[in-house]
């Protein structure tokens, strides 16, 4: 189990490697640091002392990725890619662009508002989805079935933008029920924290029911159920717990492949709210054209999801003993 | 005189695409029969009506020229060397048509189907008094959705929508299409080295996750471009065709996110039918690697392609309006969904709400991407032999 999982990690380290090899070419070599020079300065204070003085201050005054004034091991780490990107490796992000603030220290402080809405949103959204999904396939081919069916399409076809401003408008301005944005330290974050998470379960509730509706209904038509039955076991006890055990390794997939995510929230959700979380720093450093935090968190991002299938891969292991080691 | 967009083309294509596959439906194949057990699909024949509406306006918003600049003579001004000066404005079919909602325009808000204005005026009376109250309308119950603040008809503005949305949600699939089947056949077909390097590729790009790339491209290309509105001096001189277009570029990087799904499940794919009778059979017959792909491998990958199209359809619309949001979709100039909800935002905490633009919205969107979903679903299990026959 242990060298399985030092495997898969190890698999994992090429493509840690290309995401930042990636950034660096996006972030550095089309999109030069004179042109981040000339964004962060702003049309009007551009003239080529001050583009070579912002890139100084900033650490920028460096050839992209090989620099041929030095010698033996400085032509590669005295470059921007080196001193920039490199360190990313070991999550040392550096300094933003604009404020020459600590984008990791950053990311320590603004995780926790992330967290106290998506795990909320996550766990509750999780329970709701499957328990609606599960009433659906137990009443298949009823109307219950059709119209519930029909009903999460529906759902799902309305943009995540209207559930939040219709939610905050009806929930929050008519009914007064919650503030409409804001947070607060502690335990006084609770009540500006539940109707992002009212929202966000909302919003999910037609695509999350339709796929799990899925996969119990792949689940039913296998062997082993129809088995299950002819032993004269009742449909409760069939769906409940022979279908409901196996249908949660697909479910696996989809969810466990999130959880590193819910770090980073959500973009959209937190600027809405105005919760200071990772979404929200990330929003507004690109509003504000600030490369380095975009850089860092695209890296971060790309990072989660390499951690959340590495999981994927091991519950698999954990849940299914159909899957080996090798 | 005639302007293309890069983004117009993708239009065209669809177009093409939907003529091949009616054509399609005529003669036998997978087509014909996916079609006949669509047509029994009652929902999904209302969905294609939409959709086929939908499209209809998109295609009219995308035949436009450039009218020549008349003298109040009536006759069009010349420059000095003789040619005729055309305006820097292209209005479409759709413009044209619609010019009686486009040019009607009124002072600020006004409710859907009101006569009067929405906030109130000092308004002279005809006895010639002064009183505030709520002005008449220019052209009273003519704006089926209201007039926006500066008094443009809604409705006409969801409309133009209509042609971002389609683009996206249908250009963005078209661009990418070549390229996972080329890379997805060749990696699955091949194997090896080439497989691994191809694997390495899309894992790695759709490690990032998608919005963050999508912002990071669009921060670093996507500010320059035609963004609706007037031509520049820049496109005007190119005359007919205009590359540089700024939906182009948000359909090309939607896609590059995108791209990994559909080279994935094409790769899957190629590697089962690989070992197929036929095609070992072909290959025993000394049939070339292309041949065998052109001839054996990719007429069996189209139905995955289709029902990717299909279903990335109504996410692909879905994203367009928030990243219009986030301030990275199209410009403010080109009409959409996503820049309609945005300025709707702020009119809810207005006292009265103005909720029309934000209904507006609501409305084109939905009776879009639900029609999508719906027909993305029926052309899956038409499609899709699995499902036909459980």
């Amino acid at each position: 189990m242990l060298t399985y999982i030092i495997r898969r990690i190890l698999y994992a380290v090429p493509i840690v490697i290309g995401v930042n090899v990636l950034t660096a070419v996006l972030f550095f070599y089309v999109n030069t640091p004179d042109d981040m020079a000339r964004k962060t300065l702003g049309e009007k204070n551009v003239t080529p002392a001050a583009i070579e003085n912002w890139k100084r201050d900033h650490g920028y005054n460096l050839p992209t990725f090989l620099n041929a004034k030095e010698t033996g091991v400085s032509t590669v780490t005295q470059t921007i890619f080196f001193q920039k990107s490199v360190p990313l490796l070991w999550f040392d992000f550096g300094r933003s662009d604009r404020n020459n603030i600590d984008i990791g220290g950053e990311i320590k402080k603004r995780m926790w508002a992330s967290l106290a809405v998506s795990i909320p949103m996550f766990l509750i959204g999780i329970l709701i989805d499957l328990t609606f999904a599960m009433i659906l396939a137990y009443y298949r081919g009823t109307y219950l079935d059709i119209w519930g069916v029909v009903l999460a399409v529906i759902m799902m076809s309305v943009s995540t933008l209207f559930y939040i401003i219709g939610g905050q408008f009806v929930l929050g301005k008519v009914l007064k029920m919650f503030p409409v944005s804001g947070y607060d330290t502690g335990l006084y974050s609770v009540k500006f924290v539940i109707l992002p998470v009212i929202i966000g379960i909302i919003g999910g509730i037609g695509v999350g029911v339709r796929f799990y509706r899925t996969v119990f209904l792949e689940e039913i038509n296998k062997d082993y159920i129809r088995t299950a039955r002819a032993k004269g076991l009742s449909e409760a006890r069939v769906l409940f717990k022979h279908a409901l055990k196996n249908a949660m390794i697909p479910v696996l997939t989809n969810v466990v492949v999130s959880i590193p995510f819910l770090f980073y929230g959500s973009l959209i959700m937190e600027t809405f709210f105005a919760i200071p979380g990772l979404g929200n720093f990330t929003i507004d450093a690109i509003q504000s054209q600030d490369f380095a935090i975009v850089r860092s968190m695209v890296y971060l991002g790309s990072i989660l999801y390499i951690i959340g299938l590495i999981l994927t891969d091991i519950s698999y292991t954990l849940v299914d003993p159909r899957v080996r080691f090798e | 005189m005639p302007v293309i967009l890069a983004t117009d083309l993708i239009v065209y294509f669809l177009v093409a695409m939907i003529v091949y596959f009616i054509i399609g439906a005529g003669k036998e194949g997978t087509v014909k029969t996916a079609w006949s057990e669509l047509r029994k699909n009652r929902l999904a024949m209302v969905s294609m009506v939409f959709l086929a509406v939908y499209v209809m306006t998109a295609v009219m918003d995308c035949v436009r020229w450039r009218d020549p600049v008349l003298m109040t003579s009536g006759e069009a001004s010349r420059s000095t060397d003789g040619g005729v000066i055309y305006s820097p404005q292209a209005l479409s079919l759709l413009d044209r048509a619609a010019s009686k909602m486009r040019l009607n325009a009124e002072k600020t808000y006004s409710a859907p189907f009101s006569d009067h204005l929405f906030t109130k005026e000092p308004v002279e009376l005809p006895d010639g008094r002064v009183v505030r109250d709520y002005p008449k309308l220019k052209f009273p119950g003519t704006h089926w959705l209201g007039t926006d603040k500066v008094g443009n008809d809604v409705f006409f503005i969801a409309l133009k929508g209509v042609r971002t949305g389609i683009v996206i949600g249908a250009g963005t699939t078209i661009i990418i299409i070549p390229f996972a089947i080329f890379f997805g056949v060749v990696a699955g077909f091949h194997g090896g080295f080439i497989d691994d390097i191809v694997q390495y590729v899309y894992t790695t790009l759709s490690s990032i996750p998608g919005v963050l790339l999508i912002v990071a491209f669009m921060l670093l290309f996507g500010n320059s471009g035609y963004q609706g509105g007037l031509l520049s001096q820049k496109e005007v001189f190119l005359r007919i065709f205009v590359p540089n277009d700024r939906l182009f570029w948000l359909c090309l990087i939607l896609g590059i996110t995108s791209w990994t799904d559909l080279c994935r499940l094409i790769r899957g794919e190629t590697l089962k039918l690989r070992e197929l009778e036929y095609v070992q059979a072909s290959k025993a017959f000394g049939v070339s690697s292309p041949g065998i792909i052109y001839r054996h491998i990719v007429p069996n990958l189209m139905h995955l392609v289709l029902i990717t199209f299909v279903l990335q359809f109504s996410g692909l619309v879905l994203a367009e309006a928030v990243l219009s949001y986030i301030g990275i979709g199209v410009g403010p100039e080109m009409g959409s969904w996503g820049n309609m909800i945005n300025t709707a935002r702020l009119e809810l905490s207005r006292e009265p709400v103005v909720w029309w633009n934000l209904f507006g919205s609501f409305l084109f969107m939905f009776a879009l991407v639900l029609p999508a979903n719906i027909f993305g679903d029926a052309v899956r299990d038409a499609l899709d032999p699995r499902l036909r026959y459980r």
